[in-house]
């Protein structure tokens, strides 16, 4: 452990305490804020653990079952539609299909629980640029690029970080940097742009996304065996500048702190993303009010008669020439067993392991991270001094990772009322510490956690905040921890054993909507192929 | 015991004396004060001052007269009767511009409650005087008070007439001036009421009197609201109305017969040279389009743009899309704003919509032969996305065949990057374009841009009666010099704002 990183950590527990103290001082005689405490279903996650479930009553039967409607089920159900199976069902937990990708919606604004974003997918993620294609969302080619929707590109200005007392373009600081810092910066972004644009032998790119594109020459394939802390040390860059950046990326895309990522993750952060548009810059995004709840809501939409929600699937095992799968229809209260030709586990790792016979999936360290996210309601905009409101608004010296406004996209010319949505991950902690804490903590704490932090980063939003809404992720995406990559146990995890079939972005390690929409649609292919159905393959 | 309290009588006499001497000061330059706010606000709000001043000055005179000859009928309690009046002279001259401003663009004459309230104070005002030297009559000689009186009564009115233009109106504006008077107005009455103790019953007064004050205070704090005091600085010229919408601030300045219109104190007018920049926004268009028949008209809610279109017998409706409803509805209303646009906004041809633009466009389904796009500058990114290729893709949608967009489009010779990339922009949606630029005094030389799907006609006829535009200026605003020439510039998108990158620049490097 570095100095820098000390320094970054003290600072943030000094933060915290900080705002504890003015979350104590401000509690006197003041008036609840409105809000809600939600989250992915715990009683019915934990209830798995518990066992304990009714006997099926009812037999369903269906040649193919998912389990699990968030990207990944979708995904494979959405194949499945595409090659023009009809005999399917989608079991999904949860009273709303999405996953991560799930939304919420209130009199102001649609606004993300979740995923909020879709990069321009790169030229290998050739399913996802299909799907957008389907949806409309990909309205042409010009000039071999893709043309989106206008509309759905993130709009001018995208990025906005409160660094040294004021806004500034892009989440780097580039304003009072010491020589190291700027060397350090410079450096580590041009050995990014190495990696980003390099090949392998046989055209592969060095960072692929679905991950499973991506070359395997060894050097590459060995960063898995460091923490990115430790590859960052090996190459002497300890500008805080740099490590604050750093650190700010992986918790962002893995709610996990640098020293517990595996380096291939975090190089792949910075070197994954080569999509181009023809009418958007580099490093664009697609966004909408909703985030990624638009995609899913489009497609849960055209998948709705394929969808039984509610349902604890307890457990699923091979039998006879295809496969059963037990589950509590929580609406009804009664057990009911589907019987399939094939299943495709569209689960977490976690949950998956629970419901096959023991002994079919090993553990192979599949860790999750838990996550906050606040939806909070405000009469007007935020402002602050410099780079006008963004849409994604971080603060240099927060513990959070900021606010994404759900209203950016809207074409209104004078902007009002708006939801911000406010990311915390839990990363400081061990993970399972930190669910106990998400368990134990009252709606009023994270309210005021969350209120606190934002009027430190905009303090014009005082008498502005209407409600806030928390949402507990207890294991929001898999913690791409060093070995978990290469090693072997993750490719095990996602090997197929017909009839059984597995699909979910933690087989790809990375918490992605590419990676899961990748993981699905290849389970159903696999799926349709072990029936001779015939499709026309989405991925190449 | 009976000397001491005869000494203490008559010095309790003599201070009265004294504080009534001082209350003529005070009533003679609130007199003179609620004179003057008149006067100029008539000047401001109906223009030209002579006239208005003159008319003022005399209502106000002929008041006074009236109130004087009137004290004859006070008989007795004068100094009840003084109280009463300078509570009420208070509570209407210290409101009456804070009533003016908000009458305003609410009446269709303006000038009846102006000389009403010229009517009342003058008469109140008129009665002071009469009583204060009736009351005083029996302290002092003949001679005496008539001088004395007098005296503070013309010093009152010069510290008055040189505390107005000089101190007042500049710092304070014209609403909290008329509170401050009222203050002092109703300070007066309270002190004498406090002197005079239990010599008279005066309860009721003195609790009218300081409701009154609390009232005046409470109007002179919310006056900052009401009209910014610093916009009196901020403004060259003085302002005559001001109001914050939820999208916007409105301001109206006026200065000699010069009517200015600030939005966000961004000028969008003088009505000294507006027709040039009216005329040029829209008969190079409208002279080219065939058949005007149905015209769009996206921003310039002040309908002067309209104006000019409704002088094509041809056009059968003009659609207006404005924003903000307080901004069509005080180009419709006000008394001082429909000579200027001509009333061309509550002309049967014409339908006002109080949309936003974008969202408006999104969703309609019509289309029209010409299209006037005249939105302010793009200073922010919320206005740059009406300059989008985005919002230009759904305007063409709204074109009929053979039809035509004008857009305003900043100075091309301040912002020449700017100008260049609303064409270049209004190209990357397919269309033709063809820039133009014409010099307004109080803009600047200023630049538009023609666009059409195909190539840009010949002008046909002009209507009759124009000030600045003809065939021969016509065809010389498309002519640019080389300090406005066009130049490579990026399409200005909704996810690349370049068009208030690029305005920002060379504005900033315009104001230094």
């Amino acid at each position: 452990m570095t100095v820098s990183r000390r320094t970054v950590l003290a600072g943030s527990v000094a933060g915290a305490a900080a705002l504890g103290v003015g979350a104590l001082a401000l509690d006197a005689g003041e008036a609840a804020i409105p809000g809600t405490l939600g989250g992915a279903d715990f009683a019915r996650g934990h209830r798995l653990r518990g066992g304990n479930f009714p006997a099926p009553t009812e037999t369903q039967r269906t040649d193919i079952a998912i389990v699990g409607g968030g990207v990944a089920g979708l995904s494979a159900a959405w194949a499945l539609a595409n090659a023009g199976v009809t005999d399917f069902r989608l079991l999904e937990l949860e009273d709303h299909s999405g996953g991560n990708a799930r939304s919420g919606r209130n009199a102001v604004s649609a606004y993300p629980l979740g995923a909020h974003y879709l990069p321009i997918p790169n030229p290998e993620a050739k399913g996802i640029l299909r799907l957008l294609e389907q949806l409309g969302i990909l309205t042409g080619w010009q000039g071999g690029k893709p043309v989106f929707d206008p509309y759905a590109i993130v709009a001018d200005p995208d990025e906005r970080l409160l660094y040294l007392g004021k806004w500034r373009d892009g989440l780097v600081p580039d304003v009072g940097l010491t020589p190291q810092d700027r060397h350090d910066v410079t450096a580590f972004f041009a050995a990014m742009e190495v990696f980003r644009t390099r090949r392998d032998s046989a055209g592969r790119p060095a960072f692929a996304i679905p991950m499973a594109l991506s070359a395997r020459d060894p050097d590459l394939l060995a960063l898995d065996k460091l923490s990115f802390t430790q590859w960052l040390d090996a190459r002497g860059w300890h500008s805080p500048v740099l490590r604050g950046h750093v650190r700010y990326a992986c918790r962002d895309d893995y709610g996990t702190e640098p020293d517990q990522v595996s380096a291939w993750a975090g190089v792949h952060y910075f070197a994954g993303r080569r999509g181009t548009a023809a009418n958007a810059d580099r490093d664009a995004v697609l966004t909408w009010p909703e985030g990624n709840g638009y995609l899913v809501g489009r497609m849960g939409a055209r998948l709705k008669a394929h969808l039984d929600c509610g349902r604890i699937v307890h457990r699923v095992a091979p039998a006879n020439s295809g496969v059963v799968i037990d589950s509590l229809d929580v609406a009804r209260g009664i057990g009911v067993r589907l019987e399939a030709k094939a299943a495709i586990l569209a689960m977490p790792h976690f949950v998956a392991r629970h419901v096959v016979p023991e002994g079919t999936l090993e553990d192979g360290h599949f860790d999750y991270a838990p996550w906050i996210v606040a939806n909070v309601t405000v009469d007007r905009p935020p402002a602050g001094e410099g780079t006008a409101l963004a849409w994604d608004n971080v603060a240099w010296n927060s513990h959070s990772l900021g606010y994404v406004v759900a209203t950016h996209q809207s074409l209104a010319s004078v902007p009002g009322a708006s939801v911000l949505t406010w990311y915390l991950p839990l990363s400081d902690m061990p993970p399972a510490e930190a669910r106990r804490l998400m368990l134990d903590r009252s709606l009023e704490e994270w309210q005021h956690m969350v209120r606190d932090d934002l009027l430190g980063m905009n303090p014009d939003l005082a008498g502005a905040i209407r409600r806030i809404d928390v949402w507990r992720w207890g294991h929001a995406m898999i913690r791409p921890g060093p070995n978990f990559f290469w090693s072997g146990a993750r490719e095990r995890a996602g090997a197929p054993q017909p009839p059984l079939y597995f699909a979910h972005s933690d087989l790809s390690g990375l918490s992605l909507f590419e990676e899961a929409h990748y993981r699905g649609t290849v389970a159903a292919q696999a799926a349709m192929a072990q029936f001779g159905i015939s499709y026309a393959d989405a991925l190449t | 015991m009976a000397d001491d309290a005869q000494t203490s009588a008559d010095l309790k006499e003599k201070r009265l004396g004294l504080a009534l001497l001082a209350s003529a000061f005070v009533v003679a330059t609130c007199g003179l004060i609620y004179e003057l706010l008149a006067g100029t606000l008539a000047s401001y709000l109906l223009g030209d001052s002579v006239t208005q001043f003159s008319i003022v000055i005399g209502t106000y005179l002929f008041a006074m007269g009236v109130g004087s000859w009137c004290s004859r009928y006070v008989t007795t309690a004068e100094i009840a009767v003084f109280v009463r009046v300078e509570v009420l002279i208070a509570a209407i001259g210290g409101g009456s511009a804070a009533v003016l401003f908000l009458l305003f663009d609410r009446v269709s004459d303006f000038r009846l409650p102006l000389y009403g309230l010229v009517l009342m104070i003058g008469a109140l005002v008129g009665l002071e005087i009469p009583l204060l030297m009736r009351i005083l009559k029996d302290r002092l000689e003949f001679g005496d008070l008539v001088s004395k009186v007098l005296t503070f009564d013309y010093v009152g009115a010069l510290a008055a007439s040189l505390l107005f233009p000089l101190l007042l109106v500049p710092h304070l504006g014209m609403i909290r001036t008329g509170f401050l008077f009222g203050l002092a107005n109703v300070g007066v009455a309270i002190a004498l009421i406090v002197m005079l103790g239990r010599d008279l019953r005066l309860r009721v007064e003195l609790w009218v009197g300081i409701g009154v004050a609390v009232a005046l205070a409470a109007g002179f704090v919310a006056a900052e609201r009401l009209q910014r005091a610093a916009e009196v600085g901020v403004y060259g010229e003085p302002v005559i109305y001001a109001a914050s919408t939820p999208y916007q601030r409105i301001v109206l300045t006026k200065q000699g017969d010069d009517l200015r219109l600030y939005l966000n104190g961004n000028l969008q007018f003088s009505s000294r040279d507006e027709y040039r920049y009216h005329e040029a926004l829209v008969h190079p268009l409208m002279s080219r389009v065939a058949h005007p028949r149905d015209v769009l008209v996206l921003g310039g809610g002040d309908g002067l743009a309209v104006r000019e279109i409704l002088k094509y017998p041809e056009v059968r409706s003009v659609t207006l899309v404005d924003l903000d409803p307080a901004m069509t509805a005080l180009f419709s209303r006000s008394a001082l704003l429909t000579p200027l646009n001509h009333g061309s906004l509550l002309s049967p041809k014409v339908r006002v919509l109080n949309a936003d633009a974008f969202l408006w466009l999104r969703a309609n389904r019509r289309q029209f032969d010409a299209v006037l796009v005249d939105f302010p500058d793009p200073t922010n990114f919320a206005i740059g996305k009406l300059y989008t290729v985005s919002f230009y893709r759904e305007l063409v949608r709204a074109l009929a065949p053979g039809a035509m967009i004008s857009v305003q489009s900043t100075s091309p010779l301040v912002a020449p990057r700017a100008y260049w990339t609303v064409a270049t922009t209004l190209e990357a949606a397919g269309l033709t374009t063809r820039g133009y630029h014409v010099y307004v005094p109080s803009f600047g030389e200023w630049g538009f841009v023609l666009a059409t799907n195909g190539a840009v006609p010949r002008p046909g006829p002009l209507p009759h009666g124009l000030r600045f535009l003809t065939p021969q200026t016509d065809a010389l605003a498309f002519a640019f010099p080389p300090d406005m020439a066009r130049r490579p510039v990026p399409v200005n998108r909704l996810d690349n704002q370049a068009l208030v990158r690029e305005f920002e620049a060379e504005w900033a490097v315009y104001e230094g």
